[in-house]
């Protein structure tokens, strides 16, 4: 799909409606980088990815790995919406029996290319990807996700140096550079800082952005993925944990707590108010 | 005498085999290619191998990225390295997914010997075993490490074949039937069953050639499987002879004596003699020091058998 941002603008919107909803129905879930996340992850799934929700196990099909797994609520309302699988399914979320588990389980969603929760091992696995894809001299990209409090893993950097030593140039990543994790700000806890240093210094080439500006996100994710000079591409994202819930945004309690039924409540009328206000 | 050749040895072969007749096979090796032998297969398929450097965690991880792409992964290091560093890769990426990867480590128990403790993995079939989805496969000659690996390539899913660093001696024929999850009765008995894997199964021949000097008939099974274990032959062999020696180069505490006892004494208790290490670290030495010091000889099999017979009703 071409950039629409209008389109891009609405669609987050609802993609936001539809998280909120899920864990606030859930009682537990990951809301503040669910929705930080969700920006970006919309501008790949709806214009960049070359992807096909009736054929999800498609062979030369671009791959996603969401190695910061505790967003699932983002990715599930995004492949839903697309198809993959039935909006029935979003209230299931986190519930005994549902496809939909608290992490990504590739075996129960169609979509899901890879299951991830523990943090710090999607890079690698994306690695296996992009290598498969060159072995087999495929066209396909392999995308990931990751969060900066990730970026603290060890094997995170394992990958980065494996990416470029292979010449990954099919690789391309954003770090979610919301500022926080969960037990305060990132560079306190333990700082990641200067993260872009980090990626030149492996061997990758960066691009930092605004994680909300669509036209920033949109040409980042075509700059990565259209790369052929043999190096992965990671984009820096700043962004806002809790990002278009008033009373998340940049609150580190929002980590990993659902929003009261009150709360839940008022975000979705606040979503919803804001959405009226897009152009349709 | 009968040949001698390590179990590693036949793996850097079967890869080069099952190379040839599969080119979704690639293997993966972090900077061991020399030791766990997949650098046979890596001058033969350059193009299918890749080294990771000393990274055992993205060793796993990019195994399992390879797989969801169609390929039959091989991933390999010291057995230690290649289970204890990224045991939690292998439990949440490989095994929850049940991806088709096949973790084949070499060095494993204490046979390794000079290098120590370090390197003497004698927790891993515990470690691999507890992990749902996960087969474990601990060949005892050259001979069935090579039918094992190919067996691997044929059953889709996780595996960990667990080979050693020494020479050993080659005690199955070429007509032996290797197949995942069905032991081999090497040896037919009726007074006490000793069941071993790995190096310790030509000790299991050894002891019970002894036992049979003083009188006694011991059934001796070839358990290469692990997991998951042959419980029709365990029952077969339990009700049988009454009393079991099981033997292993490895922990007492979670490996084949563990999942011998686990069976038995959920299904017909009886007594049974677990030869291992009694739960300590190794240390350097020559491998057969070492299996002496430790107790895993032919003579601590005998033992152990001696005391289960007794111990029958
Ligand atoms: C290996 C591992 N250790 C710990 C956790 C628990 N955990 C979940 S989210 C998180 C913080 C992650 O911070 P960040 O990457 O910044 O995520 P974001 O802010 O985007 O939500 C932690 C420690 C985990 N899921 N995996
Ligand atoms: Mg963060």
């Amino acid at each position: 799909m071409k950039f629409d941002e209008e389109f891009l603008k609405r669609k987050a919107a609802e993609l936001r409606l539809d998280i909120v909803e899920m864990i606030t129905r859930a009682g537990s879930g990951h809301p503040g980088g669910s929705l930080s996340a969700l920006d970006l992850l919309a501008v790949l799934y709806y214009c960049i990815m070359n992807i096909k929700p009736e054929k999800p196990v498609w062979k030369d099909r671009d791959r996603f790995v969401l190695s910061k797994g505790h967003a699932a609520p983002a990715i599930y309302s995004i492949l839903s919406d697309m198809g993959f699988f039935s909006k029935k399914e979003l209230p299931g979320l986190r519930r005994i029996g549902s496809i939909l588990q608290g992490h990504p389980d590739m075996r129960k969603v169609p979509g899901i290319d890879i299951s991830t929760g523990s943090l710090g091992q999607g890079l690698s696995v994306a690695v296996g990807m992009a290598l498969a894809g060159k072995l087999d001299a495929k066209d396909y990209k392999v995308y990931a996700l990751l969060g900066d409090g990730e970026l603290q893993e060890g094997q995170v950097w394992e990958a980065a140096m494996a990416a470029a030593h292979y010449k990954l140039d099919n690789l391309a990543i954003a770090v979610d550079n919301n500022g926080l994790q969960i037990d305060g700000k990132i560079e306190e806890v333990m700082n990641p800082y200067p993260i872009e240093d980090k990626f030149l210094s492996f061997g990758w080439k960066i691009k930092s952005i605004d994680g909300h500006d669509f036209a920033e996100i949109f040409d980042a994710w075509e700059w990565a993925g259209s790369s052929k000079d043999g190096k992965p591409s990671a984009i820096i994202a700043k962004t806002v944990k809790g990002k278009g819930v008033y009373f998340m945004e940049n609150v580190v309690e929002f980590h990993g707590k659902a929003p009261t039924p009150e709360e839940g409540k008022d975000a979705l009328a606040k979503i919803k108010e804001a959405l009226g206000k897009i152009k349709p | 005498m009968s040949e001698l050749k390590a179990t590693r040895d036949a793996y850097g072969e079967a890869l080069v085999e099952a190379g040839k007749n599969n080119e979704n096979i690639v293997v993966v090796d972090a900077d061991l290619s020399a030791s766990t032998k997949t650098a046979k297969f890596r001058k033969h398929f350059p193009d299918r191998f890749f080294n990771v450097g000393v990274a055992e965690q993205n060793l796993i991880d990019i195994a399992a990225g390879l797989s969801t792409c169609g390929k039959i992964v091989f991933a390999s290091s010291f057995a230690l390295f290649a289970t204890g560093r990224p045991w939690e890769q292998i439990r949440n990426t490989v095994a929850y997914s049940n991806l088709n990867v096949k973790i084949v480590a070499s060095h494993g128990g204490i046979s390794v010997g000079a290098d120590g403790s370090s390197h003497q993995s004698l927790e891993d079939i515990a470690i691999m075993r507890v992990v749902p989805n996960m087969k474990v496969v601990v060949p005892c000659d050259a001979n069935e490490s090579y039918q094992a690996v190919l067996s691997a390539v044929a059953v889709p899913g996780p595996f960990y074949i667990r080979l050693g660093r020494e020479k050993v001696p080659v005690i199955t024929g070429s007509g032996n039937e290797f197949r995942v999850g069905k032991a081999n009765v090497l040896k037919d008995g009726s007074d006490v069953t000793i069941i071993a894997c790995g190096i310790m199964v030509d000790s299991a021949m050894k002891a019970a050639d002894i036992l049979a000097k003083d009188g006694l008939k011991a059934a001796v099974i070839d358990m290469h499987t692990i997991k998951p274990i042959d419980t029709e032959i365990i029952m077969k062999y339990a009700e049988k002879t009454g009393c079991v020696v099981t033997a292993e180069e490895h922990n007492v505490i979670g490996g084949l004596g563990g999942a011998v006892c686990e069976f038995l004494s959920e299904n017909h208790p009886l007594p049974v003699y677990r030869v291992g290490t009694r739960d300590c670290f190794g240390q350097s030495g020559e491998p057969v020091s070492l299996l002496q010091k430790y107790g895993m000889t032919p003579q601590d099999i005998c033992e152990g058998a001696k005391k289960v017979i007794k111990m029958k009703r």
